[in-house]
């Protein structure tokens, strides 16, 4: 019998859920011996032509991160929606938008012109030249993908079979997901989360939780916080209590508030809404004045509560001005 | 017991008792100027004077202060006694010639003209005949100290210490009633605004609290009893046979428990001094309702005679309808009752007066069972309807004389004409208005108001007495203005509705209620503090928030605040909210 | 024709949908802009459900609850002014002009109220124009909400 065949694919990302599938360390072996891989662009030589005369639904499982920022991306996902099984958004990019969905937050043009022109680290060349998608040359004429003006996480572009969240998500998930692939068992409905827990990362946390009366918000360079008690309690803006279970709560137990990056948890459509309406409703204030003066304290919010969800919110984007 | 032997009457009283309280044992009077019973005998008028015969001794004491024993014989009448009174007395109006109490006892001794010369340095009608009373009342009784005697022979007198106001003074009054001349009086400084005819509330510092209370107990108003503030006084106490007076006895909060309330905190009256036009609180004889009923009442301060200030029956009373309400620019509602119980005023100012009585109103609504054919029978009595609102009352003259009256200006729409009417006495019929502690009654039971102020229905016309906390109901005027047929109806109305649900021994409640599914609860402890009726708790063992089902009023904030939507609001989950919201937006 | 603003207006079941009640009842002439969720308390009011009607097309959005001490169920109405203050500078932030998402409070007696409040924020609104988001465009483009859901 011919093992089945894996893909992996990365669009909008950094990376770091190609390594998070090769920190599930010697299993990876199991994983090469179990699997046929027939694209993985980060590891192997394969060309996008090699994928394109596949046969439809020829590819068993594909793991697909990155969100969707530019034209090549969404001709990927297309291409290998069609050729694949199942797909799976791998990460929290494909799951939601991820980190580059905050770019979403401004527009392309002014993306475009803070990286080529504005940003201090910009060494300005020839008056600022901004890419183009068509570029007439001596030889002929070049063309490279056109970024889009919004991000889009993977399930607006294609469907989607699973999901399996996290920034990167962890290797034991990662694991756990393909032992269930490989072991044959029938398969959980469409659409499922997979790799992770339902319900929020509090469940995984250690840290004593008291209830919740917030006075004061902190940043976490501002206070020395008490390793054992809840960080939401002592001012800090946790992520947490809106945020999927299944990473183990690894940044509380490294003193560092929970970031949400593995996505709301089922039921939530919106998690930034969900955590504001949450962290509102403790704030320890009866008058209008001093409720300001707490909201106040409150640092970025957008890139507090919308850090890796804001292309999957229900707003999607900042409307330009 | 000692035998005692006055004027030839034998008396038996206790031993120490006081010629004087034995002699009115006996019915014999004897004058005196200084004595009250609230304090020791002073002894300082000395018209008390009788004889005392011990053997074939005899010799002249005060009866107010000396004991009597066993076998004294006293002549309260001997030639001696009338002689030394004559002198006395005499004495006494030479010195205050026109002091009325003076006088008087003169008139009852027989002596006319004294044979002594007059002083006549005070002419004062009421001038102090330093009789003492007063500061016997104020340091024995009240306890207070601050009245008391200076200087000696005919430059004595009754002071203030150092002729200084006192802070030790408490105001109580007591030095005023007790002073037989009128010559200390109560002056009220800085008096502004109305002057009220009659005060609704207790008039002593010890009375019944309402009229018809029952049981009739009286109660100490602490605040103004002199009890409370020097420890002196306890008069009531002395004259209590039963011994029920107790001044030991605290307010007490009792605390109860109960499944339903009826809220029935009735009304306060529209204050008609803010409409000043109409002088209340300015003129004399022009009347709230309220005081009003409080004349008519048989146990009111005139004993229920219809009389102005001066004492007199009025000529011609007005009855002033819509005051307050059915005024934009005060309550827009018809307060209901007044129609009806001005013409009650009408009719018992009918029955006990002669005088004329107008009736000024902008509609008769005489909307009852029986109502209609009141007014009629009204009508018949001769009572002047005017239909105008009244526009002014003003100082006047009565008629043709000179003589002050009031005035009532008005238009009469029914002729046409502008008409002034002289009468003596004027009636309010001030609105009903909510009472001025609603605000904190509404809150402290949930409660919502209508436009008007007063407690909101949950709903005008299917239910009436309930309201939108469960277990509340309301009845009477703190719904709306009523009269008593219909506040009793709904009363009745009301503990039906609550015997119902007690007899049936259980309740139903609204099925909207927040729930925790379990399944997505990771325990973060974001909703337990929200809940105002701690209906949110947490189990420790399982590390998840829990909803009491019997506690949960179903508002839902716990709901929206859930980070995690493991809360729901069932009846409002969140997607029946987002289908409506999508239905909404087609 | 001139813009007629859809506006999704939140309502408390005790004071102010009781007071939009007797606005009607009493007749008074409001403007039919405002359309109403009834919710038990001001304080169910999830942000995600505001952020939904103006993903759905809400020109604006109005909460109205009970006035501050007055809740039916005696603070719900604190926490709504802690999350709208939080929301409107989220939706300001969204790109959305803040005077598009209101917080009132109408007591069940105050039909009069209602009916200014709506017909105030409705001419508010018209002068501000359609909202427009780039979320109207994907629905009309046929991409719903199937993503929102996992």
């Amino acid at each position: 019998m011919a093992k089945p065949k894996l893909a992996l694919y990365w669009a909008a990302s950094c990376g770091g859920c190609e390594i998070a599938v090769l920190d599930i360390q010697e299993k990876i072996l199991d994983v090469a011996a179990a699997f046929d891989i027939v694209f993985w662009p980060v590891a192997l030589d394969f060309k996008y032509d090699d994928v394109r005369k596949m046969a439809d639904k020829s590819v068993d499982l594909c793991l697909f991160n990155g969100s969707i920022r530019n034209s090549e991306n969404a001709e990927i996902a297309h291409l290998l929606r069609a050729k694949s099984k199942i797909l799976v958004a791998f990460g929290s990019c494909a799951l939601e938008g991820g980190i580059p969905g905050l770019s979403n937050l401004t527009t392309k043009e002014a993306t475009l012109r803070w990286v080529y022109k504005e940003s201090p680290s910009t060494v300005v060349q020839n008056g600022g030249v901004i890419p183009q998608t068509h570029t007439k040359m001596p030889e002929g004429e070049t063309e490279i993908p056109e970024l889009w003006d919004t991000v889009k996480a993977l399930d607006q572009v294609i469907d989607v079979d699973y999901y399996i969240p996290g920034c990167p998500p962890q290797p034991n998930q990662i694991w756990s997901v393909i032992e269930y692939v490989l072991s044959g068992k029938p398969l959980p409905p469409a659409g499922s989360v997979l790799g992770a827990g339902t319900k929020t990362c509090c469940e995984e946390c250690s840290r004593h939780r008291k209830e919740k009366k917030i006075k004061k918000f902190y940043r976490p360079f501002e206070i020395e916080t008490d390793p054992n008690e809840c960080l939401l309690d002592q001012g800090i803006v946790c992520m947490g209590p809106a945020t999927r279970d299944g990473c183990g709560a690894l940044c509380p137990k490294a003193n560092v508030p929970c970031r949400g990056c593995y996505g709301p948890p089922p039921n939530v459509t919106d998690q930034g809404a969900k955590m504001v309406s949450a962290l509102c409703s403790v704030i320890d204030a009866h008058e209008p004045e001093e409720i300001e003066k707490i909201l106040d304290q409150i640092a970025d919010p957008m890139g507090t509560f919308y850090r890796f969800s804001l292309a999957h919110s229900i707003l999607r984007r900042v409307e330009k001005s | 017991m000692v035998t005692v032997n006055i004027d030839g009457t034998r008396i038996e009283v206790i031993e120490d008792t006081t010629i004087l309280k034995a002699a009115e044992k006996a019915g014999i009077w004897i004058p005196t100027m200084c004595h009250c019973e609230y304090f020791e005998p002073y002894g300082v008028c000395r018209l008390c004077s009788v004889e005392v015969v011990r053997g074939r001794r005899s010799r002249i004491v005060t009866a107010c202060n000396y004991p009597v024993r066993a076998g004294l014989t006293i002549n309260t009448n001997s030639d001696r006694v009338k002689w030394i009174r004559k002198v006395i007395m005499e004495l006494m109006l030479s010195r205050w010639p026109n002091v009325k109490v003076v006088k008087d006892m003169a008139d009852k001794l027989g002596i006319e003209k004294p044979r002594f010369v007059s002083l006549e340095r005070d002419e004062a009608t009421d001038a102090c005949i330093l009789c003492g009373m007063c500061v016997n009342m104020c340091s024995d009784v009240v306890h207070a100290n601050v009245l008391g005697f200076a200087n000696t022979g005919i430059q004595r007198e009754v002071v203030l210490a150092f002729h200084e106001r006192s802070d030790q003074c408490i105001v109580c009054g007591a030095c005023v009633s007790v002073c037989p001349t009128g010559h200390i009086k109560m002056v009220v400084e800085d008096y502004k605004g109305k002057k009220p005819e009659f005060t609704l509330g207790p008039k002593s510092a010890i009375s019944v609290p309402s009229l018809q209370a029952v049981p009739r107990v009286p109660v100490i108003d602490t605040n103004s009893c002199i009890h409370f503030k020097t420890g002196g006084c306890e008069i009531c106490s002395s004259v209590c046979e039963p011994n029920a007076i107790n001044y030991d006895m605290k307010d007490e909060v009792v605390e109860l428990d109960v499944g339903q309330i009826l809220v029935a905190t009735g009304y306060d009256i529209f204050d008609a001094s803010v409409m000043a036009q109409y002088g209340y609180g300015a003129l004399d004889n022009v009347y709230s309702s309220l005081e009003f009923e409080m004349m008519l009442n048989s146990t009111g301060p005139t004993g229920g005679k219809v009389l102005m200030k001066n004492g007199k029956e009025p000529r011609s009373v007005a009855i002033l309808h819509c005051i307050g309400s059915r005024d934009t620019n005060h309550h827009p509602y018809c307060s209901r009752v007044c129609c009806m119980y001005a013409l009650k005023f009408a009719h018992l100012v009918h029955d006990r007066t002669d005088a004329a009585i107008y009736q000024f109103y902008i509609d008769m609504r005489a909307f009852g069972k029986g109502y209609e054919e009141f007014y009629t029978r009204l009508l018949d009595e001769g009572i002047t309807m005017i239909r105008g609102k009244a526009a002014e009352v003003v100082e006047g003259t009565w008629s043709d004389s000179h003589e002050r009256s009031l005035m009532v200006r008005c238009e009469d729409t029914l002729i046409g004409r502008f008409r002034e009417i002289p009468v003596d006495m004027v009636i309010l019929c001030n609105a009903i208005e909510s009472r001025k502690d609603s605000d904190i009654v509404k809150r402290l039971f949930s409660l919502s108001k209508s436009p008007d102020g007063f407690f909101l229905e949950r709903h005008p016309k299917l239910d009436p007495t309930s309201t939108t906390t469960d277990g509340v109901y309301i009845a009477g005027c703190a719904q709306g203005p009523k009269d008593i047929p219909d506040t009793v109806a709904q009363a009745s109305s009301a503990a039906a509705r609550m015997l119902s649900l007690i007899s049936k021994g259980e309740v139903e409640i609204d099925p909207i209620r927040a729930m925790v599914q379990d399944e997505y609860c990771s325990g973060c402890r974001i909703c337990n503090n929200l809940c105002p009726y701690s209906a949110i708790e947490f189990l420790e063992d399982k590390k998840i928030s829990h909803v009491n089902e019997a506690l949960c009023k179903g508002c839902g904030t716990c709901v929206a605040a859930c980070p995690s939507s493991a809360m729901t609001g069932q009846g409002f989950t969140d997607k029946q909210i987002l289908a409506e919201i999508e239905g909404l937006m087609v | 024709m001139s813009f007629e603003p859809k506006i999704i207006g939140f309502l408390c079941n005790w004071c102010s949908y009781t007071g939009a009640d007797l606005a009607g009842v009493s007749r008074i002439k409001s403007a039919p802009n405002v359309r109403i969720v009834r919710t038990m308390c001001s304080g169910r009011v999830d942000p995600a459900f505001i952020l939904k009607a103006f993903q759905l097309g809400a020109d604006g959005v109005v909460v109205m609850g009970c006035h501050l001490g007055d809740c039916h169920y005696q603070e719900g109405n604190y926490k709504t002014i802690r999350r709208i203050p939080f929301l409107k500078r989220l939706v300001k932030d969204f790109g959305i002009d803040p005077r598009r998402l209101r917080l009132e409070w109408v007591s069940a007696s105050e039909g009069d109220r209602f009916a200014e409040v709506v017909n105030e924020m409705t001419e508010e609104i018209r002068q501000l124009g359609p909202l427009k988001l780039y979320v109207h465009n994907e629905r009309k483009n046929g991409q719903p909400a199937k993503a929102e859901v996992h």
